[in-house]
């Protein structure tokens, strides 16, 4: 249908070379970019800073054994009492002061171990020396109590439990990470696509109802036709957006890495996940690039693109109506509270309740549900879900958006040639019967 | 005379409220045609429904003799009362936009435009965007988007409201052009001397019903009340009025005089006739005003309105 064509083309251009939609298309991608690159920057800052820690060991337990690391090194400054250390180490400014008071009972020492420092300290640098005190006195313990230490060490054993699914496929703590992050990456994505060009659509109908055009628009096109153009070429622009947004912060991401030297947030915090683990870095990194294959990725897709489509059209039919039923965007805060609360309580089912149990029944009853179906399936469907349940959502999702894009044009028809009155939800439902 | 358009008994009924009931009109081919009514009678409601943008409940609109189907949209060219343009687009495009989706190929639109964007001399503001305008001068491109694909039906509802005298008479003349080349009009307002000045028919709609319609003049015929305007110059002015109001049913005068001192309005009985009533004057006195008063289209809007 050529009107069909030429409004989506009008909606389109109208968003793209409208000034605010440019400098936030631009903008965005450059703040995201600066705001990691700056938390990148300041996490290495504060990584790269050597703490100097002043320690009074009364016991002498420590003395030779407390290590330093990299960025923790320990100045022993035994003679001194707990004031006198404290004005040392505070005129050396030192990251803190570490003070072991001795007893006889190696138990009252660990209760009496104080850290005094000027500002509050980091809570990884508290348990990295907690736990090295901890080691230290428990072996200490262990000797006492006349245990040998070396057979200790030895008969210590190392558990990594090797996970298998039951079509013997191996899996690894990784997957469910991964499975976890990437559900999670499309439902948001999702919601957020919905609420972005959702209400972009509601506002240019207040708008067009607003400058009072849309009479003469109607007398052209068939209001259906006006409807479905604006939610197409916003989609449109939508979609443009998020590329230019993708392939800017991809670019920029690159560029500053390059100019400044410096890991943007992102990088940096998949370095910290990977060394955090158990295993060397490279088995991690494989065990993420396997665990990533073997997700159900063309199910992903296929699934992602159909209830993408289907889940934006139906929300987006609803905003349109919304913006057809009101004046102006006070009134529609009382109409798009709703699809706020419902979208809001997917996207919690979704974080909250699919990780913990994928297939529970929380999950799958959300995931026929069509208003809460889009975001919380594309979140189980990493963890596999059944081609029937996936069927029957999906018709259930379809049917629904063709009923509601039904009712939205009937709301639409009416509502775009009514002025100023807020209608209730019950002359809503007299409209659908003009 | 052949009908461009035929109304035939529509009723519409909103949720509830009966907006028209059982209305039938016929519009003459290349004629101006008022529909007239007070506020709220059901006029919007029956040219939207002319414009296929509400659908009757019952009856049926023809056009050309054909019923109306969505490819007259074409042919039908609206100015709704409730007008405006989209603020932050260029007048231009925005001409060009609404001549396509009122399907004219853009080289036909745009050939077309940059004539009436000359006609109106206002060719300056084809890059400039609505909100840069007057009230004044966005009418004046609604006019032209309105005409611009040369519909065979044209519907103007208040088209002279925010114009200033010169730019009314300047779209008056265009619509009074348009007829003269083969359009139809139906024109709807509350302003009676546009209708008068402008229509050849009218219909009359009040409170969803019609309660009068055909020729103007014809109309203005059945409202004829037989009642002369006169003004004497006589210097018997007591005697001379007791002598025609012997002979004649007198009321207040209706008019401003000019010299004369004696002014009066005469109605004729049915036996009696102007000849006789100019003769009996002739007579009496110096006649200075002498002119039937013709009903106005204000008058019989007023009138009907308050019988029915």
């Amino acid at each position: 249908m050529g009107h069909l064509g030429l409004i989506i083309e009008r909606e389109y251009l109208n968003k793209v070379t409208n000034k605010s939609f440019i400098l936030a298309t631009f903008l965005t991608p450059l703040i995201i970019v600066g705001f990691s690159l700056l938390i990148g920057y300041l996490t290495s800052v504060n990584n790269d800073a050597v703490k100097n820690i002043s320690v009074v060991d009364q016991t002498g337990y420590f003395t030779n054994s407390l290590t330093n690391s990299d960025d923790l090194i320990f100045h022993f400054i035994n003679d001194f009492d707990l004031e006198e250390a404290k004005l040392i180490s505070k005129t050396k400014s030192d990251y803190g002061l570490l003070f072991i008071p001795y007893y006889d009972d190696l138990n009252q020492i660990a209760d009496s171990i104080m850290f005094i420092s000027e500002d509050a300290p980091s809570i990884s640098i508290i348990s990295r020396i907690e736990g090295k005190i901890e080691r230290l006195l428990t072996n200490r313990n262990f000797e006492k109590v006349g245990l040998d230490l070396d057979k200790i060490n030895k008969s210590k054993i190392n558990i990594n439990l090797y996970q298998e699914s039951f079509e013997g496929e191996e899996t690894t703590k990784m997957d469910g990470i991964i499975k976890l992050v990437f559900g999670m990456i499309l439902g948001m994505l999702l919601y957020i696509f919905i609420f972005a060009y959702g209400s972009m659509i509601m506002m240019s109908v207040i708008e067009e109802k607003t400058s009072r055009i849309v009479e003469i628009m109607i007398s052209s096109v068939k209001p259906f036709q006006l409807m479905m153009g604006k939610i197409l070429g916003t989609s449109l622009a939508g979609l443009t957006q998020f590329l230019v947004w993708t392939i800017l912060i991809v670019m920029f991401s690159y560029l500053m890495t390059a100019i400044f030297g410096i890991e943007t947030s992102t990088q940096n915090s998949e370095l910290l996940l990977s060394s955090s683990g158990n295993m060397s870095m490279n088995t991690e990194a494989l065990d993420m690039i396997s665990a990533f294959i073997d997700l159900p990725l063309t199910n992903i897709f296929v699934a992602f693109l159909i209830y993408f489509i289907g889940g934006y059209l139906l929300y987006a039919s609803l905003f349109a109506a919304i913006g057809a039923a009101v004046d102006n965007q006070t009134d529609a805060q009382q109409f798009v509270m709703p699809i706020t609360i419902i979208l809001v309580l997917a996207l919690y089912v979704g974080i909250f309740t699919v990780p913990e149990d994928p297939n529970g029944t929380v999950a799958i009853i959300f995931s026929y549900i069509p208003f809460t179906s889009p975001v919380v399936m594309l979140m189980r469907i990493p963890n596999g879900v059944p081609i029937y349940e996936q069927i029957i959502s999906i018709i259930i999702l379809y049917l629904t958006f063709t009923l509601c894009i039904w009712v939205a044009a009937k709301i639409y028809r009416v509502g775009i040639l009514m002025y100023g009155k807020k209608p209730s939800y019950k002359e809503l439902i007299k409209w659908l019967k003009y | 005379m052949e009908n461009l358009l035929v109304v035939d008994s529509v009723s519409k009924t909103f949720a509830n409220h009966k907006a028209l009931n059982n209305i039938s009109i016929s519009i003459p081919k290349e004629s101006i045609f008022g529909l007239l009514g007070p506020n709220g009678a059901g006029k919007t409601t029956l040219i939207r429904i002319i414009n296929q943008i509400t659908l009757p409940d019952s009856g049926n609109v023809f056009l050309d003799n054909e019923s109306l189907k969505p490819l007259h949209i074409k042919d039908i060219g609206y100015l709704p009362e409730e007008r405006g343009l989209y603020p932050k687009m260029k007048v231009g495009e925005q001409a060009l936009y609404l001549a396509q989706l009122k399907g004219m190929k853009k080289s036909d639109a745009k050939k077309q435009l940059k004539y009436w964007f000359e006609k109106f001399d206002i060719g300056e503001w084809w890059g400039k965007k609505v909100v840069e305008l007057s009230k004044g001068m966005a009418q004046k491109v609604q006019f032209i988007v309105t005409v611009l694909h040369r519909p065979k039906l044209l519907i103007f509802d208040e088209p002279f409201s925010g114009f200033d005298p010169i730019n009314a008479n300047l779209i008056k003349d265009e619509i009074l052009n348009l007829r003269n080349e083969g359009a139809t009009v139906i024109f709807s307002t509350h302003r009676m001397e546009s209708v008068e000045e402008l229509c050849d028919y009218i219909a009359l709609i009040n409170k969803s019903n019609k309660i009068l319609d055909g020729k103007l003049d014809e109309i203005k015929k059945q409202y004829q009340t037989n009642t002369f305007e006169v003004g004497l110059v006589t210097n018997r002015k007591s005697e001379i009025e007791k002598e025609i109001k012997n002979n004649f049913h007198t009321s207040k005068p209706t008019f401003k005089g000019l010299g004369d001192n004696l002014r009066l309005n005469i109605l004729l009985k049915e036996t009696q006739t102007s000849d006789e009533l100019l003769s009996f004057l002739v007579k009496k006195a110096k006649i200075q005003h002498f002119k039937e008063v013709i009903p106005s289209a204000n008058d019989i809007f007023i009138k009907s309105v308050k019988e029915n």
